[in-house]
Formats: structure tokens, C-alpha cells, sequence
């Protein structure tokens, strides 16, 4: 396999459906978009079982020289494996979301998500530094596009907000590159990952490549987009935005940030921190007082991804393990809130949580299936909502207890926004006759909801399948913050020395010594 | 197969396919099998119980399926069945059948049967994983599926905003508990490198000495992970302070209340204390939290069920009572005490919940005691269980003859915490022994309320709608008879036994009631009973010995302020009924202030609820919309606004060209500096 293009074959397969999407009706166009997806959610699989786990670093290598000094360079490692796999596995849903409710410029339409689904690949296959800058700020434009032309009432402010903001982090981010390849003498993203820049240039690079993850993550204070794009978007278009874009930021943090700048990102570490703590306490507040359905899952999101970089910036096992692990289970779960959304508003066209409720009446299987999301929303042990959360925070109670106590107060809050959002949904009385009158999942719904639901529980109870392809790389990463790790504030002690090991190795071994 | 994975499984499969047949399954098959699952478990849990009780069983550990490997951490789904495993099996095996069955009786009118019984089912499977947990973090998890099934259960009728907000708020305040627990385990991990019980347990004596920084200060290692840790169990368990939604939770039907509200879910708590003893043991400060937390609980929340008219709400108080003594005793460091009151409270307060279920269900769904009364010679069978419920909890008995099943175990913790020979003994002892005298109270208050003087039915909504209805039916075979006994009380009402399937249950657990204590005492808390617990708890044999070696005085205490809260409500609402409503005008206040629960909840909302949605749409509509909007991306705009000025309006094709340009400018740009 290892001769066989399979990352170029899986960027090409959406790229020629896009261009027959776009010469299409619509009927043919989603047609073709969904057997493209399905043809790339088939070579995902293949990828998956070709992977070999513990093997190579960097596997399925491609290389070959464009022009100018410009090269094709692909390459997988766990991490990226995993991203991928969820990619893959999002899209087909999305488009049978679009299935009926888009009508106008449908291949256009079809075109955009399959563009999108190549870039979006390309990104987490991308080994140059340039050829990732492309794919990465060219994916969002057709996110532009698909709010701006088939989004809500307010699409072009939405899209406008969410091109300003991604486009003052890109600058910045390209800046920074041109220098790294300068000072490295390479745009080869394995090489730059072993790289030790300067501590001094590290500071500012940090900070180039942050605002650009930053925003995409999307992290507080720069998150104030996401809400309006997301209730400005379509259904699909959501259910991508919260389950693949904004991964690119955590995944910029683990591909970059973290491996090629540790010593910057080890003194900025308790800004990150605060910011994620703010975004816990703050947007879960928020999230509490919204009205829209949409707004208040967008606002979640913010709060959840708040838990990737609190794990990211534990420079640890469980934390780095944990925001993996947040990410892809958050991409799947906030997905399937956007589509249980989704759902209902193709029935009534209105996001105001007070036009539904007692939808459990009319609704029993939606009603099934919207509790699980919301529980692992929630973060119920036995989903996947949970181990990512778990590990994460487990992963900063090793640095700060601090940190750790208020991004776990996100526990208490989530439960409180999610269930008050089900509650006005899902139960209560049936207060409106074209709520109550609403048919339950017909099938189309059905083959997209069973598949998040298995791979939310399946996540939650054997999340070992998730976590073994990465293991190998995020030990090669662990490695390399190992001298960012801060020293923990929750040391034991005994009589007032501390042991000549550190926080980490402390454990059993050592009590029983004590004794 | 092992036996304890049928025992686990058997309910969760019950539950996932009564649950998703629901209507297609039919009532009655999904009814059959989760009731069938249930008693095959309870069938299958009591030879286990009893082989420990024989002493010839061992612990052992049955592996399942790996759950999570992160570097060191690792932990496993895995069913491990000790002497404390053991006993929560047949508590929560038994119960859960038994409510099964009454269920098919007290549930017969809902519409909506089959998820009734896949959620009961669903619980009994998440108690079943937290009880056999052998790592933390599976106990979490059951925990948490306890506090789902809880949270569905209350919600179960989820047409009433009531039951809804019930339902959240038990969700909600028992996730500020989960907090502490999650920062235990956290804490735990840390500390000892590992999350199994066995090996935490193992290794908690090496804790002695040491200390451990948290939020900036250092403090004794063990205390701070004991203290996080009881959060959770706070929570869970109703105690002080995260009790409020305990009484709410009452909205959910009764079986329910009886056996996640009384039996099982809110003993987690204690179990989890009494599993983690030998840890517990390393940290005097944290015993210490336990016993005062516990002794408050009981003695706030027997205060506060003196005064409650709702039948429900009397027993629910008067459950998170009980739970305080058995943290008392567990803090006293009599364990064993701890789990025997928790084994007989089991019995016993399932048992008056669902008398007052099949009470409820023959006054039509009234709950309020105000409207009950003279109810004896109506349902007798109902009424004699709950005489046992009442006898077993207020402890009657005579030492060395036979007691009812509180007797024993209530009893037992009263003389440990007296035995201890402490202050914080004392303290805890002298509440306990307040609490058993508003407990004889308010037990006897709610029987004569119900069972005794003249039927007050006539005043309640529900009976006057259940007789307009029977009227109205029936309007042409006996028109006389509906009018003419208006004047006796009972609105022409006949209230009705309840049927076999819900006697039955009564009938099993009044047995429980009576001879739970009588039988089991000597297995729990004998001499010998070191022998019974093999380590799974830590049994102090000096503590039992000074139990019974305390003066004579404190062994009539109990009886004694028994007899007086009998006496009081006997004289209260049997001789003298305007006795209470004087009372109340002397003491207004103090009347007052029981009644509102001390006000916690006003408390609670103006600190807490009314705050947080403030916030909320202040950082919304302040912060989001009028600072970082309006100086960002807004202010971005009025400035490209103005230098553009009359230029045309943004709409898609500003976009398209917009995109264009940048990706051209992007490939152009960094072309150029690659080739340069």
C-alpha cells in the first residue's frame, strides 16, 4: 500500500465530484456528492486498517516536486489519521442533511462541501508548511461561501464576521512561516517539528501562529463569530463548522505550536489557561440565557474547545491524549446537536427553542436520540463525551488545581445548559399545534443519526480503538513539551521535603518506599 | 458465565430492548422481561450474599472489557464482588425487584409503561456497576448512569414543568458533587498513580505524613482526597447543603422514590465512604467533616419533616435523616454500623414509600396528609405495612428479646458515636439522639394523619374530581348515593385496597422490616463480624467493644425518645388535634422557617440560579455584542464603511470576489517568495 497514493486519491475523489456537482442539476449533483463522500469515507477505512499502529511516524509518504519550489508532500501520522477518519466520516451525514433542504444552486452547493472536504483533508495530510497554508485558509472560503449564499437572514454579516476574523489570524500565521523557512532552510513540517528555533523568536512566532489557531479554535475573546455563523449557516454547514474546522485550530496547536515552539508555548501556557477558563465559565454562561437553539450549541462549543487547549497546555499524557480525544468525540457530538437541530427545523423552519416542546410526545425516537447527544454533550461517563473530558482535566490537575477546579466547574455548567435546552425542546407540553403535529426520524434521518450515536457510545465505551493510533505520536510529543511541563502545585510531600522525583513519577511505587 | 455478569447485564439488556420496542414490543412483554431480568438478578445475588454470610466466598474480580490506557493511567470495566459488593446486591436487586412488581400495579394507568420500565431497569444496571466497581473511575460512571436513570425517572412524567424542573435540579446539584468527586479521582490519580480501588486502598497507609498543595496551600494528602471525594458523596447522598433536590425529586412517580430515593441511588454516598474506608482512615480532619455533615443532615432534615404535610415529602426528608446518621456512624469510624442501618433503611423506607404509594394511589393521587385521615379501616393491609415501615424506622424493641429492623442498626450508631468517646462523639450522638425523637415525631404524625381520626378527603381536589367523575358515570344507578354522605368527611369516596401486585411487595419488604435487623445483626455487627466484612470495610473491634460497653443510660436513650415523640404526636394529632395549629401561632417563625427548608432554596436561587442568568446575559449582551463586536469586526466594518463610502451594499458576490482575491493573492505571494 505504502506506493499506492491513497492521500492524493482520497484529495481527488471530492475534487472531480465537485466539478460534476458543479455542472449538475440538482438531483444528479447529490447524487454524486454522496457517493464521492462515500467513496472517500471507503478509503478512510482502508487508510484506517492500512494504518500501522506503532509503526512509522509518518506513513502513506507522497512526494513529488511542483513548480516553483512549491511541493506536493503528504503524510499521516496517528493524529492526523484520527482527524481525517472524522472528516470522512461527517461528510456523507452532511450531505444527507442537505439532501431535501437545499433547492437553489444546488451543485454549486454539492461543489463547495466537496472542495471543502479536499481541503479539509488536505490540511491534516499536508507535510509542507506552504501546501498546509493553502489548504488550510482555502478551506474556509468555501465556508464562506456555503453561509453567504445558502445561509439564514443575517448570512452576510455572518460571513463577513467569520472572513474578518479567520483573515486577520492568516496574515500573521503567513508572516511567521516566511521566517521559519528562512531561519530552518526548509518547508518540511517533520523537519520544522525537530526544529529548535531560538527562544526569542519562539515568543513572537508563538504568538503569529496563535492568532491564527486561536481564532479557529475558536478561543475567547476572538469567538464571537462562531455564534453567527453558525445560526447564519445551513445545517450541513454547521455540522462541519463545529465538527472539522474548528479542530484545525487544535490541530494546528498539536502540529505546530506546540512541538515547534515548546519553550514559548511553556511561557504562555498561563495565558492559554486563563483564556480557556474564561471560555469555560463564561461562554457556559452565556450558553445558559440563549433562546436559539443554534447559538446555544455554538456557545457550548466554544466552552468545549476551551477543555482541548486546557489539555493541550498540560503538556501531559492524559491532557494531550484527552484533547485528542475531546476533539474528535466533540466533533461528532456537536455535529449531531447540529443535526438533531437540523431536523426540526426542516419541519418548522425556526430555531426558537419556545416554538417547540413536548416533542418527546411526537417524537420519542428524535427525543432518544437528542438525549444521547445531549448526554454526551454533557459528558456522561460511557460516551465519548466523557474519557476526552476525563483525561484532559486530569491532565491539568497535574499543573495547576486551580485551572483544573474551575474548567471542571464546565461539568456543572453544561449539565445546566443542555438540560434546560432539552427540557424546552424535548419536554413540557406540546404548546404549538405545527410543533406537536411534526413526524418522527423518517429513514434518510435515521441512517444519519444511528452511525454518531454508535461512534458516541462506541467512543465511550472502548475509546482504546481511538486512542492507540496516536499513542506513539503523542509520546513523540510529550517528549518534546517534556521541557515545557510545569511543575505542578499539587506535589505531595512528606515532612516538609519534597521527594527527589518528580510530581509525574510519583505514585504507588513510591508510597510503598515510604512505608 | 459468571453469575454477577448476568446479574449486571441481565437488567441492561432488558432495559435496551424494553426501551427501543417500546410500543412495537407491547406493554406487557416489555413489562415481563424487565421485571423477569430483575428477578433473575435478585435470584441470582442472593446465593452470593449468603455464601458471604456463610463465610466461605472470596472476593473476586471479573473482567470485562478494557475502558481507557493513557500512559500510566489505565482502568478497566471489571465486576469485582466482596462482602460490601455482596450486600448492595441484595439491597439493590431485591428492591429493584420488588418495585418492578409494584410497579405493574401503581403504574397500571400510564399510557407509557414500557420506558417506565426500561429506565427502572436502567438504573438497576448503572447501581449494579457502581456497587462491583473495582476502580474509581468505573464507580464514577455508575454514579453518573444512576444520575441519568434518576433524572429520567423524575422526569418521567415530563408534560409537568414541575417534574421537569425537579428533574434538572437533581441532574444539575448532583453535578456540583460530581465535581469534587472528578477532582478526588484527579487527586487520587496523582497521588497513588493508579485508580484502583484495591491498590488505592492497599497503599493509603503510606499516605501518613505526607502532604499535598490544592489551589495554593498545603494540606494533609489523605484529607483533601477524603474531602473532594465525600463531595461527590454529598451530593449523591442529599447531605447538607446538596440536599435540596432531593425533596423535589419526589415529582417522579413513588416506585421510583422508593427505590432510587430511599433504597439505593442515595446510599452511593455512604457506600462510597464505607468502600474507601481504609483511606478515609488516614485522615482524622475528614472523618471529622463526615461526622459533622452527617449529624447536621440528620438532625436539619428530621426538623424539617415535622412540618411537611406532603406524604411524600415527609418520607423524603425523613430519608435524608437516616443517610445522616449512617455518615455519622461511618465517621465515627463504625462502618460496619454504617452499612448494617443502610441494609435495614433499605427495606424499611422502600417499604413506607410504597405504602404511601398504595396510599397515593387509593386517595387518587392526593399526597397531602391534610387530606387524608381514617384511612385504617379502608386499606388495612396498606396500613399494617406501614405500621411495620413505622415501627422499624422509629426502632422499637426490647435489647435481647426483638426489635424491628431500625432498632438494631439506629441503635448501633448512636451507642458507636457515644462509644467513641470524642467531642465531635458527643455532638453527633446528641443530635442523632434530637433526630430520633422528631424521627418518632414525625413517623407517628404522618400514620395518625393518614390511618387515624376522621376522613378529611372531602377538601381535596382529587378526590372531588375522582367523585364528579365516578358521579358523572354513573349518574343513572345511584344519584342518591354520591350526595348523601357529604357531610362525613369523605365526599361519598370509597377508596380501595390496592391490588395483589402491589401488596405483594409490601407484604415481602414489611417482612424485611421486621426481621431484617433481628436476623442480620449478628452477621454485620457481632464480634465476630470481622470474620463477615474480610477487609472490605475497615471493622474497628475496639470500637464494638466499647459499644457495648456503654452506660445503660445511652442504651435507653433511643428507646426513650421514642416512646416521647410517640407520646407527643399521639397527643399532637390523636387526643388533642388543635394542638399543632396552636403551636404554630406561638411559634410562627420557627414554623415558618422549617416549613420553607430553612429557606436553602431561596438561598440557593438568589445566590446561585438568579446570578448565573444575570451573567450570562450580561457576557452576552455586554461583553460579546457591545465590546468585542462592536470594537471588532463591527468597528472593522464602519471603517471600511467609511473608506469606501457609497460604495455598493456587502452581499454574496462582494464574497465571491472577496474569496477570489485572497486565494490568488495567497498562491501569488507565497510563489514569489519561494522562487525569489
Amino acid at each position: 500500500m505504502s506506493h499506492f497514493p491513497i492521500l492524493s486519491l482520497m484529495l481527488l475523489v471530492p475534487l472531480i465530484g465537485a466539478v460534476i456537482s458543479l455542472l449538475s442539476g440538482r438531483d444528479t449533483a447529490r447524487k454524486v456528492a454522496l457517493l464521492a463522500t462515500l467513496v472517500d469515507l471507503a478509503l478512510g477505512v482502508v487508510l484506517w486498517l492500512q494504518y500501522d499502529i506503532g509503526g512509522a511516524q509518518w506513513q502513506f509518504q507522497e512526494h513529488a516536486a511542483l513548480f516553483a519550489g512549491f511541493e506536493w508532500k503528504l503524510g499521516i501520522d496517528g493524529i492526523a489519521l484520527l482527524l481525517i477518519a472524522l472528516t470522512v466520516f461527517l461528510m456523507p451525514i452532511c450531505i444527507g442533511a442537505s439532501w431535501n433542504s437545499i433547492e437553489k444552486r444546488a451543485g454549486e452547493y454539492y461543489a463547495a462541501f466537496l472542495l471543502m472536504e479536499t481541503l479539509m483533508i488536505g490540511v491534516f495530510t499536508a507535510q509542507d508548511l506552504f501546501l498546509f497554508y493553502i489548504m488550510f485558509e482555502a478551506g474556509l472560503i468555501p465556508m464562506y461561501l456555503i453561509i453567504g449564499i445558502w445561509g439564514g437572514a443575517e448570512r452576510i454579516y455572518a460571513s463577513y464576521k467569520f472572513f474578518l476574523y479567520t483573515l486577520l489570524g492568516s496574515v500573521l500565521m503567513l508572516i511567521a512561516m516566511f521566517w521559519m523557512v528562512n531561519e530552518a532552510g526548509t518547508t518540511d513540517i517533520p523537519t520544522l517539528m525537530q526544529y529548535d528555533f531560538p527562544a526569542h523568536a519562539q515568543t513572537w512566532l508563538f504568538l503569529a501562529f496563535f492568532a491564527s489557531f486561536a481564532v479557529k479554535m475558536p478561543m475567547w475573546p476572538v469567538h464571537t463569530w462562531l455564534p453567527d455563523a453558525h445560526v447564519q449557516a445551513p445545517t450541513a454547514g454547521s455540522v462541519i463548522l463545529a465538527g472539522v474546522l474548528l479542530k484545525m485550530g487544535g490541530y494546528g496547536f498539536i502540529r505546530f505550536s506546540l512541538p515547534m515552539f515548546p519553550i514559548a508555548s511553556a511561557y504562555f501556557a498561563p495565558m492559554v489557561w486563563t483564556l480557556s477558563i474564561a471560555a469555560v465559565v463564561i461562554t457556559s454562561l452565556i450558553a445558559l440565557v440563549q433562546t436559539d437553539m443554534k447559538k446555544l450549541i455554538a456557545y457550548s462549543s466554544v466552552a468545549h474547545m476551551a477543555i482541548v487547549t486546557v489539555g493541550l497546555f498540560a503538556f501531559n499524557r492524559q491532557g494531550l491524549e484527552g484533547s485528542v480525544v475531546v476533539m474528535l468525540s466533540h466533533g461528532i457530538v456537536s455535529g449531531a446537536l447540529f443535526l438533531a437541530v437540523g431536523v426540526i427545523y426542516d419541519r418548522l423552519h425556526t430555531r426558537e427553542i419556545v416554538r417547540y416542546g413536548g416533542l418527546a410526545i411526537n417524537m420519542p425516537y428524535y427525543a432518544l436520540f437528542f438525549l444521547l447527544f445531549t448526554m454526551a454533550s454533557i459528558g456522561l461517563p460511557g460516551t465519548s463525551g466523557f474519557v476526552g473530558e476525563f483525561l484532559s482535566l486530569m491532565g491539568i490537575y497535574k499543573n495547576s488545581t486551580w485551572i483544573a477546579l474551575i474548567s471542571t466547574t464546565g461539568i456543572i455548567l453544561g449539565a445546566a445548559y443542555m438540560l434546560y435546552l432539552y427540557r424546552r425542546v424535548v419536554f413540557g407540553e406540546q404548546k404549538n399545534a405545527d410543533a406537536a403535529a411534526m413526524l418522527d426520524l423518517d429513514a434518510r434521518e435515521w441512517l444519519m443519526m444511528v452511525p454518531l450515536a454508535a461512534s458516541v457510545l462506541w467512543m465511550g465505551i472502548y475509546p482504546e480503538s481511538f486512542m492507540a493510533p496516536m499513542r506513539k505520536d503523542i509520546g513523540v510529543l510529550e517528549a518534546r513539551v517534556a521541557i515545557a511541563r510545569p511543575k505542578g502545585d499539587a506535589d505531595v510531600k512528606f515532612g516538609g521535603k519534597t521527594p527527589a522525583v518528580g510530581v509525574a513519577t510519583l505514585g504507588s511505587a513510591q508510597l510503598k518506599g515510604a512505608k | 458465565m459468571s453469575p454477577i455478569l448476568i446479574i449486571v447485564f441481565a437488567p441492561l439488556v432488558a432495559a435496551i430492548i424494553a426501551g427501543l420496542g417500546n410500543k412495537r414490543l407491547g406493554m406487557v412483554p416489555a413489562k415481563a422481561l424487565t421485571t423477569a431480568a430483575l428477578f433473575l438478578s435478585c435470584g441470582l445475588s442472593w446465593p452470593i450474599f449468603l455464601s458471604f454470610l456463610g463465610g466461605h466466598a472470596e472476593t473476586t474480580v471479573t473482567p470485562v472489557l478494557n475502558w481507557v490506557a493513557s500512559g500510566d493511567l489505565n482502568f478497566a470495566w471489571a465486576l469485582q464482588v466482596d462482602t460490601l459488593t455482596a450486600v448492595m446486591l441484595v439491597v439493590v436487586t431485591s428492591v429493584s425487584a420488588l418495585v418492578h412488581l409494584y410497579s405493574w400495579g401503581y403504574m397500571s394507568e400510564e399510557a407509557d409503561q414500557p420506558r417506565f420500565f426500561a429506565y427502572l431497569s436502567l438504573f438497576t444496571f448503572a447501581m449494579l456497576m457502581l456497587v462491583t466497581a473495582n476502580n474509581l473511575v468505573q464507580m464514577f460512571f455508575g454514579w453518573e448512569g444512576v444520575g441519568l436513570a434518576s433524572y429520567l425517572l423524575i422526569g418521567f412524567w415530563f408534560r409537568k414543568p414541575s417534574a421537569n424542573a425537579a428533574a434538572m435540579k437533581a441532574f444539575v446539584v448532583n453535578r456540583v458533587g460530581d465535581l469534587g468527586f472528578m477532582l478526588g479521582i484527579f487527586g487520587v490519580f496523582l497521588v497513588f498513580g493508579t485508580v484502583s480501588i484495591p491498590q488505592i486502598l492497599h497503599d493509603a497507609p503510606g499516605l501518613a505524613g505526607s502532604t499535598i498543595g490544592f489551589l495554593g496551600y498545603r494540606f494533609d494528602t489523605a484529607t483533601v482526597l477524603c474531602i473532594l471525594l465525600f463531595i461527590g458523596a454529598m451530593g449523591k447522598s442529599a447531605q447538607l447543603g446538596l440536599h435540596t433536590w432531593l425533596p423535589d425529586a419526589m415529582e417522579g412517580p413513588t416506585p421510583v422514590s422508593a427505590l432510587i430515593h430511599a433504597a439505593t441511588m442515595v446510599t452511593a454516598g455512604v457506600f462510597m465512604v464505607c468502600r474507601l474506608s481504609p483511606l478515609f482512615e488516614q485522615s482524622q480532619t475528614a472523618l471529622h467533616f463526615v461526622t459533622i455533615i452527617g449529624a447536621l443532615t440528620c438532625f436539619f432534615a428530621a426538623t424539617v419533616g415535622t412540618t411537611q404535610t406532603d406524604i411524600k415529602r415527609v418520607i423524603a426528608y425523613s430519608t435524608c435523616s437516616q443517610l445522616g446518621y449512617m455518615f455519622f456512624a461511618a465517621g465515627v469510624g463504625a462502618y460496619g454500623a454504617a452499612m448494617f442501618h443502610l441494609f435495614t433503611h433499605a427495606f424499611f423506607k422502600a417499604l413506607l414509600f410504597l405504602g404511601a404509594g398504595s396510599v397515593i394511589h387509593a386517595m387518587h393521587h392526593e399526597q397531602d396528609m391534610r387530606y387524608f385521615g381514617g384511612l385504617w379501616k379502608k386499606i388495612p393491609l396498606t396500613f399494617a405495612a406501614m405500621m411495620a415501615g413505622t415501627l422499624a424506622i422509629t426502632g422499637v424493641g426490647i435489647d435481647d428479646v426483638f426489635g424491628f429492623a431500625g432498632f438494631y442498626s439506629k441503635d448501633a450508631i448512636l451507642e458507636a458515636a457515644f462509644a467513641k468517646g470524642t467531642e465531635l462523639g458527643m455532638f453527633a450522638f446528641a443530635l442523632g439522639i434530637f433526630a430520633a425523637l422528631l424521627t418518632s415525631f414525625y413517623s407517628w404524625r404522618l400514620v395518625y394523619l393518614t390511618f387515624f381520626g376522621t376522613p378529611r378527603w372531602a377538601q381535596s381536589e382529587h378526590i372531588q374530581h375522582a367523585v364528579h367523575d365516578a358521579h358523572d358515570h354513573h349518574d343513572h344507578h345511584h344519584d342518591d348515593h354520591a350526595h348523601a354522605p357529604a357531610h362525613d368527611g369523605t365526599a361519598g369516596y370509597h377508596p380501595h385496597e390496592s391490588p395483589l401486585n402491589m401488596l405483594v411487595p409490601l407484604g415481602v419488604l414489611a417482612l424485611g422490616a421486621v426481621f431484617a435487623g433481628f436476623v442480620f445483626a449478628p452477621a454485620f455487627l457481632s464480634e465476630g463480624a470481622g470474620e463477615f466484612w474480610k477487609g472490605a470495610l475497615v471493622f474497628d473491634e475496639t470500637l464494638l467493644h466499647a459499644m457495648h460497653h456503654v452506660p445503660e443510660w445511652v442504651k435507653l436513650a433511643p428507646a426513650a425518645v421514642m416512646l416521647t415523640g410517640l407520646l407527643i404526636a399521639t397527643y399532637a394529632y390523636l387526643i388533642n388535634p388543635a394542638f399543632p395549629a396552636a403551636c404554630v401561632r406561638r411559634f410562627g417563625f420557627l414554623y415558618r422557617f422549617l416549613l420553607n427548608k430553612w429557606y436553602f432554596d431561596e438561598l440557593y436561587d438568589a445566590v446561585f440560579v438568579r446570578p448565573a442568568m444575570a451573567l450570562g446575559r450580561f457576557f452576552w449582551k455586554q461583553i460579546d455584542v457591545g465590546l468585542i463586536d462592536r470594537f471588532g469586526p463591527n468597528g472593522a466594518a464602519w471603517v471600511v464603511s467609511l473608506a469606501s463610502r457609497g460604495a455598493v451594499r456587502l452581499q454574496s458576490g462582494y464574497l465571491y470576489s472577496y474569496a477570489l482575491v485572497m486565494l490568488v493573492g495567497l498562491v501569488g505571494a507565497i510563489s514569489w517568495v519561494i522562487a525569489r
